[in-house]
Order: structure tokens, then sequence, then C-alpha cells
């Protein structure tokens, strides 16, 4: 154990006291509250001349300032977070000499990766908490709203599923970190996979949906539906989906389903409007559970596999 | 000298991608003994060390360090031998003391006893001046002295040294030595190191071992080997004639 805590310490400072780090979390603050600004305007522009709806709060954080919302941009660039804190934490490490010298103490192979991941995700945790709290404190100033007990509540889940999803990028990142000697072959990887999923995967949704139901006719609702489901199905996926569906109905109580809504007609307009209300914070939960559990798998999964190679590797090709 | 044996293998053999790194090698090194590791580059010195530390697991064979064996108990084992590889590196922005409270902290040392030992290793090793410098600044010399720094913060009864003197001027080269000679002699350390300075493996082991294509073709005090290839009554031989002829023989 002891073994495991000092390299948690030493690999958390280490994070702490690197320049990259530091223009990573400059860079990422900065874009989150020019966004938190500019929604901030506009939202009390807006709410100055009507009675104010419910959960306001929550709408700094899914609505768009200048480009995209919040949650959109922890989506899309919460990943290079992850892979960049973790692209070369054992291969640097090969090459410098100081893995033989580390795993000749008295350590497990594992307290070595344990140790690394865990940092990383301590540290992924403390950029979330004050990104989310610099703009909580934002938000409060600016729209001069207090957030709800429901709200506050939501925000935390919020936390938690977005620590979840940068961690599975920062598991991905280890593992090329493992599998390449270069520490460039093992960045550019993980950008690869960045790239694909974010960028490839909904854009092969949709065409695999075209080429698959060709005829699109708005009068054949049947396979509208059909190429909806196919589309959805393919873009799951993308771990950028999972959580893009799973944070967006858990800050937006309105949303009642992960799914596309595909509006048909007048009718379901009119049962869509019937049950507006908002969902209760257990039925949200409720509703993204599978997306969690699916988010944490699939970071379990690309941890174990990074682990299986490296208590595997020789020492002799480290 | 008769001292209880430290280290043992048994017809350890390791096979990588189908070839044989180390070929049934058996050899045991005495209690308090500077057994030098000779042999051509690829020979398989590097591999067995990390056999004996349990870094790598032997493919047959046994061996056992201090009584342990190695692919048991790695932990244990690791424990007791401090080891210091070729080419080691160390993290570049940590100075010296950081090094070596990482270390002392990875062996689960307690903080008052680490302060005390890391100061006296760094005034063994004649570091301590240069401790709160970053590491990256050290010349090659001084961080080969840092390796056996950390290698004293355990305290060990054995110390595997693989190529301490590789790339060091004549100076360092010969401060390495003497601090080799002075775990020895002063700490009782048991000693196994690779080297290529034939005349400085002559100078301060007691014993060598001559290890050709995975396999010991010779070991035994230095006298015993002259006598044995060089015939009797070469008084005045060399290691390095020694280990011409068993390298031409091979």
């Amino acid at each position: 154990m002891h073994g495991l805590k000092a390299i948690f310490k030493k690999e958390l400072s280490d994070h702490f006291s690197s320049y990259r780090f530091m223009i990573l979390f400059a860079l990422i603050t900065m874009v989150s509250l020019i966004i938190a600004y500019m929604v901030g305007m506009t939202m009390r522009e807006e709410l100055a001349s009507m009675a104010k709806p419910k959960y306001v709060f929550l709408m700094l954080f899914t609505s768009r300032g200048g480009l995209f919302s919040l949650v959109q941009f922890i989506a899309f660039f919460g990943p290079l977070i992850g892979l960049i804190l973790g692209f070369d934490l054992i291969n640097r490490e090969r090459n410098e000499g100081t893995l033989s010298r580390l795993l000749s103490q008295p350590v497990y192979r594992d307290s070595v990766i344990n140790g690394k991941f865990l940092a990383g995700v301590v540290t992924i945790s403390i950029m979330m908490v004050s990104i989310v709290l610099l703009i909580t404190g934002l938000g409060l100033r600016m729209a001069g709203v207090i957030p709800g007990l429901d709200e506050v509540w939501r925000i935390g889940i919020y936390l938690v599923i977005s620590i979840i999803y940068i961690s599975f990028w920062l598991g991905v990142a280890i593992l090329f970190s493992i599998l390449f000697r270069g520490i460039a072959t093992s960045a550019l990887a993980a950008l690869a996979v960045w790239i694909f999923f974010s960028f490839f995967v909904p854009l092969g949704a949709t065409i695999i949906a075209d080429a698959l139901v060709p005829d699109l006719n708005p009068n054949n609702p049947e396979a509208i539906i059909k190429h909806a489901k196919i589309q959805k199905a393919i873009s799951l996926v993308s771990p950028m989906q999972l959580y893009t569906d799973a944070t967006g109905t858990i800050i937006d109580p309105t949303r009642k389903t992960t799914r596309t809504v595909v509006l048909m007609g007048p009718l379901e307009k009119l049962s869509q409007a019937r049950f507006a209300g908002p969902l209760t914070i257990g039925l949200s939960l409720l509703v993204v559970m599978p997306y969690i559990l699916l988010l944490i798998a699939i970071t379990a999964i690309c941890f174990a596999i990074s682990y299986t190679i490296f208590m595997r590797q020789e020492i002799r090709s480290l | 000298m008769e001292n209880r044996i430290v280290i043992e293998t048994e017809e350890l053999t390791k096979v990588y991608n189908g070839q044989v790194a180390v070929d049934h090698l058996t050899f045991q090194v005495r209690e308090g003994e500077v057994f030098g590791f000779l042999g051509p580059n690829g020979a398989g010195k590097t591999t067995t060390l990390l056999m004996l530390l349990g870094l790598t697991e032997p493919t047959s064979g046994k061996a056992r360090v201090l009584g342990v064996d190695p692919v048991r108990e790695p932990i244990k084992v690791k424990g007791m031998i401090g080891y210091m590889p070729e080419n080691m590196g160390f993290y570049r922005d940590l100075d010296a003391l950081q090094t070596l409270r990482f270390v002392a902290e990875l062996n689960g040392l307690p903080r008052d006893v680490a302060e005390g030992r890391i100061e006296r290793a760094l005034r063994t090793v004649g570091l301590f001046e240069d401790s709160k410098k970053k590491v990256g600044a050290y010349s090659k010399g001084m961080r080969q002295r840092l390796g056996i720094a950390e290698l004293l913060i355990k305290e060990p009864k054995v110390a595997f040294l693989d190529e301490p003197t590789l790339g060091l001027d004549p100076d360092g080269t010969n401060r390495m030595m003497e601090l080799i000679e002075q775990l020895s002699q002063e700490r009782k350390m048991t000693v196994i190191l690779t080297s290529h300075l034939l005349h400085l493996v002559q100078r301060i082991c007691h014993r060598v071992g001559i290890m050709i294509k995975g396999k010991m073709v010779a070991q035994g005090p230095m006298e015993q080997l002259a006598k044995e290839k060089l015939g009797v009554g070469a008084e005045k031989y060399t290691l390095e004639e020694i280990y011409m002829k068993y390298f031409k023989e091979a």
C-alpha cells in the first residue's frame, strides 16, 4: 500500500506543477467563463421582462453562448483533458529509464498503474469541480438566481458523469502510452481515436442510416422512425454520444428520454405538451442510469486492458 | 572464507521469443563477496540479474536470494536487494533529496528513519552539497553516484550493479570503484557487478564469472582461472588475457 500512496502523491504533484496542466486548465477555465458570461448576459436580458421559469439556473449549462453550450463544450473537449494528462504516463518513464528503477523497488507492479490512474482522476476531478464552481459563482452574480436543492443535485450528478467520461479518455491515453514506446506515436494514436469517435461516428451513423433506409418519404413514418433508430444505435458506439445523452437528460429536467424525439403530427405534439412537467431528479437519474453504467463499464474495460498488458510486459522490453 | 551462500541458481533458464538468453545457469555467490559478472554484450548478464530480482520470470530453473524465491516473493526480494540498472534515469524535475525521499517512501520507511539514512547516503557518495540541485542538471558521474545513494537508502545486504562505470570519465570511474570497495568492506555488502573494464574488475572483485551466450563458461577466483587457462606459473596474468582466451574458445 505504501507504494501506491507514494506513487499517487508523486504523480499528483507532477500534474499540478506541470506547465501542461496549467495551460490546459487556463484554457478550459477561460472558455467556460466566456460561455457562462455570454449565457448569463442573454439570460439577464430575457428574464428581465418575464416571470422566471423553473430551473433557470441549469440553463447556464445548457444554453448556447457563442458557438456552444457548456455541456457541449465539455462533451467535445473534455476528452482532450484526459488524453493530454495521460498520453505519456508510462512511455516517458520507460524512455527515460525511470521505470526500471521504480519497479526494482519493493512495490507491486499494479501500484504503478493504479497510482497513475488515480492521480489522473483526482486531477480531473479537481479541475472539473473548480470550473463548475466558478461558473456557478458567476451565474449567481450575473443572473441573480439561486439554484434550488434539486438543481444543486443535478449539477453534482452532472459533475460525476463528466469525471467518469474524462477518466475514460485518460484510460485510453494510458493504454496507448503502454502500447507505444514513442511519446508522439501514443499522442497521435489517442487523438485519432478521439477524432474518430467525435467526428466520424456521428457522420458515419447518418451515412449508414441513409444507405439502409434510402426512401425518406415524409409520408412514410415507419421509414423515418427506422432511419432515426439506426442512426441512434450507431452513434451510441461513441462515448461522446453516451455522455451527451446522459448529461443532457440530467441537466435538463424537461427532457424525458435520452432518445431523440421524432415528432410526427399535431396529436403527438399535443400529448407532449400535456406531459410537459419536469421530471423529478430520481426519474431523470433512472432514465440515464444505463448510460452512466455503460460509461463506467467502458472505462473499467479500458483500464483492465491496460492493466493486463502492463502486467505481462517483459521488463527487458521496458 | 566459508561464508554462507546468499545467492544461488540452479539450471536457471530464460527464453525470449524463442531465443535463449540464459542457458541452464548454475552459480553461487557467498556473503561478503564482490562477484564480477563478465561477458560480451547480450550474453545474458542483465537478464540473470533481473531474474534474481524477481523482475522477470525464469522459463525454467530455480533461484534463491537470501533464502527467498524471487518468483514467489518478488516484493520481499526487491526490498532486500539494492539494484542499480544500466542506463537508469531519474526524474529530472526532482532534486536529489526529493528523489531519495520518494525511494524511501516506496520502501515504506518511516520519515525519521528515512531522513537519517538519506543524509548519510548523500554524504557517503559525496552529493550532500548538491542535494538541492535538480537531477536534470547533474553530470553522468553524479547521477551514477546518486544511484548508489538510492541503493544505500534500503540498507541492503546485497547490491546488484549493472555497468556502474558505463560512460564515466577516469576520475568518475575511480570514485565509483572506491565507493563499491567501501560498500563491500565497511558495510559488508555482497556485491554483484557487471562491467567491461576488466582491469577494474580485477582490482576489486574476489571472484569472477564469465558468461558467454547465456552460459557460464568459467567461474572462480582469478588465480584459479589463470592457472586453468594460462597454465601454472602464470604469475603476472591479467584478467584481460583470461577473458580473451575464454571468449575465443566459445
